[in-house]
């Protein structure tokens, strides 16, 4: 229980960081970018997005920092990100609302998915050490250092623009309307094939060589040879002994890379794209969409806390000294 | 500039056999893995070097070879100007190397200080720069510095590595605060405090020595994202344009439609080059890493036949003499 509490109360704090730093970002570059685009759009903006869009990117001179920073969090709570200029005049917290669901079904299941699949091999690979699955190593560390839109990009020049097996873009057929029925479903399910095997693909070699790594170093300690010693089959000291163990430091890894794979998996949506919130982002850098951006990074952020929540309350279920009370 | 003194570190003297403690030291070297990391990242940095003087043609001229396939006159091809595509990877090989170099260097000191600082004094101040680099470690990167980049308004490539090295020396100071606390307080740092050292003193001179693999791995490692991320910067047109790296010419490729016209020789060679670049570095690491933990060892000379077995560390014996682990790295070394 203390243990989740301080993982709550880092995660507030953290939050409560982004938040800022996402607040002090306009306030302290030179130039005013979102001046330039108030004057742009004068006459189209009604008072109150004026007032939004002013609150949120410190625009009004005369207030104390302070005063900006209260009005902000008014703001923030309020779920009022300010205008999008992209999709002028939708709000930015509608075009995520829009967005959100494709990256976290594609970026959720795909990480997952990797992270399964990685540490299984890995957990066969470290307790085989010296067999063939040694020959994975080499071609997994080249993997790991592709970055992943290239990775992107080839998969469409081969599969999409070459064989035409799949489509090479978007989220699903623009002749179908978005419902919960076979239809669409499946056409998602198709048109996320290839952004997700990419993700997959560039992921999964970083787990094997986490969980190898671990499970080789494991593998050497005295309680695995006792479990050994006692005849339990090999089967069971593997998952049971070493395994078990050996996971625990790749959750925690999990945990805290998720901020870079989701990093990552940001670039295949924009290769592909795919209609989630990182081609959003790439759509508002390219068009200086500033309220956008920062709506797209507090979301990107948060869920990356929530999502480094589960994990850690994944770690606690594992890990029983993190249940002991101090 | 950069390239030459991080370069000194990361190579740190050629493998010499002659003296015996060196070559104790440095026997991470004598890995295939390490040298085929090292040749070909020297490779790297001498096209870093040497690059826009060998390049065949200038690398923004056009010419009427529209789009052409690669050729004995442009091996890598042209792109829809004419632009020679070999020219614009072999002048971009430097841009890629001093943004990655910069910025680990920047994040590797960043960490170190941090790091050994929290791990050493403990404390209210360990607390305080845990959290903090806990907060780094979990905030997306990538996104964090798309915002920055695009609020100022010119990104050279200074300003993109100090901004990659600020959200990525989080790993790194995490690592080796953890490790510092298990250095803290051995046998032989109560030695020094009780001879009565100054704190500074048994930091630098009795913590940091059993630090530097662990601080070269870190820093590699941070090269590699730094590549990455400059390459990904480069590619969505964030980081300056104007300036060729591989991450531009991508981008160029992707604008253009590459894909679409089949032209697959605009975009693989920049790709294959980030690739390379990137398993040479984590060729290094695993060196590297390998020579911290034994236990990883694997095809090391003659214990390539070895087979692991459980509760038995295969133990790499090239001839008797030199021992496979250095007294301080065996694996029977007690663990705090």
């Amino acid at each position: 229980m203390k243990y989740l509490l301080q993982r709550l109360a880092f995660y507030a704090v953290t939050a409560w960081a982004a938040i800022t730093i996402n607040f002090l970002i306009p306030r302290l570059m030179p130039g005013d970018p979102v001046q330039a685009l108030l004057s742009r759009y004068q006459g189209q903006l009604d008072t109150n997005a004026i007032n939004s869009l002013k609150a949120l990117f410190g625009l009004d001179e005369q207030q104390s920092l302070w005063q900006q920073y209260t009005d902000y969090w008014a703001h923030l709570l309020d779920g009022d990100l300010g205008l999008s200029f992209t999709f002028f005049p939708t709000p930015v917290s509608e075009v995520i609302v829009q967005s959100l669901p494709w990256t976290l079904a594609l970026v959720g299941v795909t990480t997952l998915l990797s992270f399964v699949l990685g540490t299984g091999i890995g957990v066969y690979s470290g307790w085989k050490r010296g067999s063939w699955l040694d020959g994975l190593l080499p071609v997994t560390t080249f993997i790991s250092s592709i970055p992943y839109f290239w990775l992107g990009l080839i998969a469409i020049a081969l599969f999409a623009e070459k064989w035409s097996l799949f489509p090479n873009s978007g989220g699903y057929d623009n002749s179908l309307v978005p419902a919960f029925d076979w239809p669409f479903i499946s056409s998602a399910l198709y048109h996320a094939f290839l952004p997700g095997v990419t993700i997959v693909l560039s992921a999964v070699a970083g787990w094997i060589l986490g969980m190898r790594n671990m499970m080789v170093t494991v593998s050497s300690e005295d309680y695995v040879m006792v479990a050994q010693a006692k005849g339990l089959s090999e089967r069971r000291v593997m998952f049971g002994y070493a395994a078990r163990n050996a996971v625990l430091p790749n959750i925690s890894g999990f945990a805290l890379s998720l901020g870079f794979i989701v990093g990552g998996t940001l670039l295949v949506e924009m290769v592909f794209t795919y209609p989630g919130i990182g081609f959003q982002l790439l759509q508002a850098v390219g068009a200086k969409d500033y309220p956008l951006m920062q709506g797209v990074f507090l979301i990107i952020t948060l869920s990356v806390l929530a999502a480094n929540l589960l994990a850690d309350l994944v770690y606690a279920a594992l890990d029983p000294r993190t249940r002991k009370e101090a | 500039m950069s390239i030459t003194a991080t370069d000194v570190a990361v190579l740190d003297g050629a493998p010499a056999p002659e003296a015996p403690t060196r070559r104790a030291r440095l026997r991470f070297l004598r890995g295939g893995k390490t040298r085929t990391g090292l040749l070909m990242l020297g490779f790297f940095v001498l096209l870093a070097v040497i690059g826009p003087w060998i390049a065949p043609y200038d690398p923004d001229a056009m010419s009427d070879q529209l789009l052409q396939p690669p050729s004995g006159a442009h091996w890598f091809g042209t792109t829809h100007t004419g632009q020679d595509v070999l020219s614009q990877i072999l002048v971009g090989t430097r841009g890629v190397l001093i943004v990655g170099f910069v910025a680990a260097v920047i994040a590797t000191v960043l960490s170190v200080l941090i790091g050994v600082t929290a791990g050493f004094i403990g404390g209210a101040v360990d607390e305080i720069l845990s959290a903090l680099a806990n907060i780094f470690l979990v905030l997306p990167g990538l996104p964090l510095i798309i915002i920055v980049a695009s609020f100022v308004p010119d990104t050279g490539d200074l300003l993109i590595a100090f901004a990659i090295a600020l959200t990525s020396w989080a790993w790194g100071s995490r690592i080796l605060r953890a490790q510092t606390l298990s250095l803290r307080r051995r046998d032989y740092v109560e030695a020094a405090r009780a001879t009565g050292e100054s704190t500074w003193r048994i930091i630098l001179f009795e913590i940091m020595p059993n630090l530097t693999a662990v601080i070269a791995s870190g820093f590699v490692g941070t090269v590699i994202f730094a590549v990455l991320t400059e390459i990904t910067l480069a590619f969505i047109g964030v980081a300056d344009i104007s300036h060729w790296n591989w991450g531009t010419v991508l981008f160029w490729a992707q604008s253009n439609q590459a894909l679409a016209q089949g032209a697959w020789w605009w975009f693989v060679p920049a790709g294959l080059c980030i690739a390379l670049l990137g398993t040479a570095l984590a060729l290094i690491n695993f060196g590297i890493d390998e020579f911290v933990n034994p236990r990883l060892r694997t095809a090391t000379g003659s214990s390539r036949k070895v087979k692991m077995r459980v509760g038995f560390t295969p133990v790499a014996r090239r001839a008797p003499g030199t021992g496979a682990g250095h007294p301080e790295h065996s694996s029977k070394e007690p663990r705090p």
